[in-house]
């Protein structure tokens, strides 16, 4: 009969991050091992707190099916004998599997020329009990932690030591052994709740009894109970939590028994900017800021602890002691920062190496301001070019050094503090955005063209030394830059930018000794990145590859041509895919077609060629307006008017272009080559055929 | 508590479990891992438990002073457990209750934080222990030092002792901490804490530190040749702190930086070497004669494959005899 299978495995505090991947990854593994193993099952469950992970199965089948399996064996002219009967090896082939030499059949075997003789081998399943201690083990080894460790004497390798473990199908302790521990049915409770074991009857016990013992096992259930707890202390304090999905998502998975506290710090820290107060809560200690209705930083922070204390007011008068030590900390770099200028932070950057391979004249931060300001200034001007100037000196501050994600923001408060203007602080901060997928863009010319500067240096100034990404391996942020690029041209709406910026981009790079030496490479790699961006617009992959073949360099100009596609009919697909599919075979046997028809060669019945000439003449005409205002629509929609007549040219009329008369074949290639080339300065339409 | 009644029941606690209370070493370091007793006692297959209050220097945290919570130069109070016990955490809650700390009174979390070394070519996993947020033990499983993978693993607590005696005396800066009945933390350490942070950030002569720096590298170098690994060793530990002084100093730039902390991990990494060598010229001394012996050989017999390499060979001879030897607990 079906049963429930319980493995947990008890262990010194696994970190947040590691446990939540192992929750996320496990199921599949385990679904994967069960599969492997022929075991049927119901749900997959995984549960899991900083110190333990759980399985639970539910429905595990009590032993493996039995399996027919055919194993090939010997050439049937090596098992059988000429008269029939059935050699020694044949013989020997049989008692290996446990069949009967009359029970072997010949049969053709895939890649082997001849028969061969194959038996029918009866496996009886295991039983599920007598597997399950080395699925466990293979389990409990099987987890690729990205940094484990030994203990004590023990050469076994896990995240953190081992402490015990708890196996038990249909409620029975499976016989297992693993890390120096003996599975059985006692678990622990909470560490200073309930300290000490508590037996686990069976698997649909084990939620319940660890909640007794003050463990919410379940991360969901404690997800839960954050927000709550949350709630409850934005209640109590007449405050707002300030939204932290991320930081939810790692204080769930450090404790066994979240419980809210809150505290205050003095508001004479509110002077350090509010940024560096976040950030000092948020990565050193997980509190969550709060806000008053205003979204002002209120003075006050919300933590999750991991037990229920005698007096909470202690534990929050301890962490109020260590959050005012660290803004102490705060206020002092901001205090030492404002002695330092950009211009002796400059000087130290020229010393910090950028990119070690780029060779002496090139490497530094400090170079690389250099090129930057170059770059600008040809583009933007002297705003840009002073925004670049100083974008990378808060990289030397104190506060950065701390903080190393408040880059750009401590250059910002600087330059206030400088007098720089906000031009030049915002410029700062923003040449680093967009900071993530679908994050804020630059918001003024000037720091558009500094954070387009800044990427470009980095990705051609890598694609030059051989450092482009490769597979899933891409450690500078390559593809990401790229993205950058995209989505900042097409926000300013700079669809002649990218070429500019790619020539001035190298040629400062080239100035001092960096020389891309194959531009083809960097072409599809931009390329490619944003075809990406076009297919998370919602543009069918065939358009945006129909379009980007022809050019990408202006993205403006290609997402209007991508999105345009979409007005091309199936039929007209179809029909310009025979038109250039008759241009390639003409040019496949060296016939270059022309782009000048004559119309004295139209000699075809009823005027057919004539008639396709004239309705093409007009649409030409009527399209060099909308061609002019990148409105494709316009021509698609015009060259759809047209795909009856051409249409017309091959089916109704019969024309042949290819003529047994070389001057008629000529002149009819010229025509279709004539007719087709404007639109395929559009979109490959040879890249669209078939679906529509 | 008083500061120094938290240094002797912390001391009076380990020794009852296991550990030879040593004393702090008498050279300028920036941490209790550099202290002979640990750096160069987790190397090889010798068990070994000891514990101390080592004073470390800091330069760069200086604060001349005026936070209360960070400072040039500070306490650590230094427990190495090698092996290892399962039960190292319970031990170590237990060490907080001996000095007053209940555990059930406060928050304390295991809260993940790897160390590594770069100056001691050393790495370990663990956590920082949080009492209430603040961080007041360091906690880890030593995995490799000097670039040697060490078998068996020793665990490592380094107590900060300013912070959980803020916390017993319910004080708010390390400063107002009462060291006994009538002498507070400031009037012992806090002119120590002006002065040296004036004399590190304003008038420490990087010329003379440089000088210094080379001079005990050349030291380190020809003793490791002479096979005076100790002596050679605490060159190793005052070319550290040299280095620690200049980069308070803003004397050494980012690229040097790198560069100087490769030096002095290329020391560190020859002393453990040599270190291991010597200990099994001695025939492993730590363990029963026997073992010693039949772990020395092993290591001789893998000398080939290096130090690295042997070392291994010895502790797996000892493996088998573990539950016979000294342990804490």
């Amino acid at each position: 009969m079906p049963a429930d299978l319980l493995f947990e495995l008890g262990c010194e505090e696994i970190p947040a991050k590691m446990l939540a991947k192992a929750l996320a990854d496990l199921p599949a593994a385990i679904t994967a091992k069960l599969a492997a193993a022929r075991l049927q099952h119901g749900t997959v469950r995984v549960l899991g707190t900083p110190r333990r992970l759980a399985v639970i199965v539910k429905a595990l089948a009590d032993r493996q099916p039995d399996l027919d399996e055919q194993v090939v064996g010997p050439p049937v002219s090596a098992a059988f004998a000429a008269d029939g009967t059935v050699t020694k090896a044949g013989q020997g082939f049989a008692a290996k599997n446990g069949v009967d030499p009359s029970s072997l059949t010949k049969q053709e075997v895939a890649g082997k020329k001849g028969l061969y003789v194959v038996a029918t081998r009866h496996v009886v399943g295991h039983e599920t009990r007598a597997l399950l201690p080395e699925l466990l083990r293979e389990l409990a080894t099987g987890i690729p932690w990205p940094k484990s460790m030994q203990w004590g004497w023990s050469e076994t390798k896990f995240v953190r030591p081992v402490q015990w473990l708890v196996a038990l199908f249909g409620g029975e302790v499976v016989p297992f052994e693993w890390a120096g521990h003996t599975a059985g049915r006692a678990s622990r409770g909470h560490r200073f709740l309930a300290p000490g074991f508590h037996d686990i009857a069976s698997a649909d016990r084990y939620v319940e009894t660890l909640r007794t013992a003050h463990v919410i096992v379940d991360q969901d259930a404690r997800r839960t109970m954050v927000r709550a707890e949350l709630d409850r202390l934005a209640r109590e304090s007449k405050l707002r939590i300030r939204p932290d999905e991320a930081l939810i998502d790692e204080v769930i998975h450090l404790g066994e028994y979240p419980v809210g506290v809150s505290g205050g710090f003095d508001a004479s820290f509110l002077q350090v900017p509010e940024e560096m107060i976040v950030t000092a809560m948020r990565t050193h200690q997980r509190y969550f800021a709060m806000e008053d209705a205003s979204g002002k930083l209120a003075n006050r922070f919300a933590t999750m602890t991991a037990t229920i204390v005698k007096d909470p007011a202690v534990v929050s008068k301890g962490n109020e002691k260590v959050l005012a030590s660290r803004l102490s900390d705060a206020k002092f770099f901001f205090g030492e920062d404002r002695k330092h200028t950009f211009e002796e932070w400059n000087i130290t950057l020229a010393d910090v190496v950028f990119q070690a391979k780029l060779g002496n004249e090139a490497r530094t931060i400090g170079h690389k301001i250099v090129r930057l300001e170059q770059t600008a200034r040809t583009l933007g001007g002297d705003t840009a070019a002073k925004i670049a100037t100083f974008c990378k000196s808060d990289l030397a501050s104190k506060a950065v050094g701390e903080f190393p994600e408040l880059q750009g923001v401590m250059g910002k408060h600087y330059a206030r503090h400088a007098k720089l203007g906000d031009a030049i602080a915002d410029g700062i901060e923003q040449h680093w955005w967009p900071k993530g997928q679908g994050a804020e863009l630059p918001r003024t010319d000037e720091a558009a063209i500094v954070a387009l500067a800044d990427r470009m240096d980095t990705i051609v100034g890598c694609f030059a030394v051989g450092l482009e990404p490769s597979g899933s391996a891409d450690p500078f942020g390559l593809r990401r830059a790229a993205i950058g690029i995209w989505q900042i041209l097409l926000d300013r709406g700079w669809g002649d930018r990218f070429t500019p910026l790619l020539a001035a981009t190298h040629a400062a790079l080239q100035a001092h000794g960096v020389t891309l030496k194959d531009p083809d490479k960097l072409d599809d790699f931009f390329r490619a990145r944003l075809r990406g961006i076009f297919i998370d617009l919602g543009i069918p992959a065939q358009d945006a590859d129909a379009a980007l073949a022809q050019d990408f360099r202006d993205p403006i100009d290609a997402r209007a041509r991508a999105l345009a596609c979409a007005k091309i009919s199936k039929e007209a697909r179809e029909v310009f895919k025979r038109v250039a599919n008759i241009l390639d075979d003409a040019r496949a046997k060296k016939l270059e077609p022309g782009t000048a028809p004559d119309p004295k060669l139209f000699v075809a019945a009823d005027n057919v060629e004539h008639r396709l000439h004239a309705a093409i003449s007009d649409a030409q005409k009527a399209e060099t307006a909308p061609r002019a205002t990148h409105d494709y629509a316009a021509v698609f929609e015009s060259l759809e008017r047209l795909r009856p007549t051409v249409a017309a040219f091959f089916d109704k009329g019969g024309v042949m272009v290819m003529d047994p008369d070389p001057e008629l074949r000529d002149n009819r290639l010229a025509l279709l080559n004539w007719f087709v080339t404007p639109y395929m300065s559009i979109a490959d339409f040879r890249l669209l055929a078939g679906a529509a | 508590m008083y500061l120094q009644d938290l240094i002797f029941t912390l001391g009076k606690f380990w020794a009852e479990h296991g550990c030879v209370v040593e004393q702090p070493v008498d050279v300028s370091v920036g941490a209790g891992t550099f202290h002979p007793a640990t750096f160069l006692r987790v190397l090889g297959p010798e068990p070994w438990n000891a514990a101390f209050a080592q004073f470390c220097r800091r330069p760069s945290d200086g604060r001349y002073g005026e936070n209360p919570n960070r400072a040039g130069a500070y306490y650590q109070y230094q427990v190495g457990l090698k092996p290892s016990p399962l039960n190292v955490q319970d031990l170590y809650l237990d060490s907080l209750r001996a000095i007053g700390l209940d555990p059930s009174a406060h928050d304390i979390r295991f809260v993940e934080d790897d160390w590594e070394s770069p100056t001691l070519g050393a790495w370990g996993l663990g956590w920082e222990v949080w009492c209430d947020g603040m961080e007041v033990t360091q906690f880890t499983y030593f995995q490799q030092a000097g670039g040697i993978d060490l078998l068996p693993v020793t665990a490592e607590l380094t107590y900060g002792v300013e912070r959980l005696a803020m916390y017993l005396q319910n004080v708010d800066s390390m400063y107002d901490v009462k060291w006994d009945k009538h002498v507070t933390y400031g009037q012992l350490r806090h002119p120590w804490e002006v002065e040296y942070s004036t004399y590190h950030f304003e008038h420490l002569d990087p010329a003379i530190a440089f000088r210094e720096f080379d001079t005990y590298e050349g030291e380190c170098n020809r003793l490791l040749g002479l096979n005076l690994v100790l002596p050679a060793y605490e060159f190793c530990m005052k070319s550290s702190h040299a280095f620690n002084t200049l980069d308070a100093r803003g004397a050494i730039s980012v690229t040097e930086r790198a560069r100087f902390i490769g030096r002095v991990r290329a020391m560190a990494r020859a002393c453990a070497h040599a270190y291991v060598q010597s200990r099994a010229r001695l025939g492993f001394p730590l363990l029963p004669k026997e073992l010693g012996a039949q772990a020395k050989a092993a290591f001789d017999a893998a000398a080939e494959a290096g130090v690295n390499a042997s070392a291994l060979a010895a502790a797996r001879i000892v493996v088998p005899h573990a539950q016979e030897l000294p342990r804490a607990g």
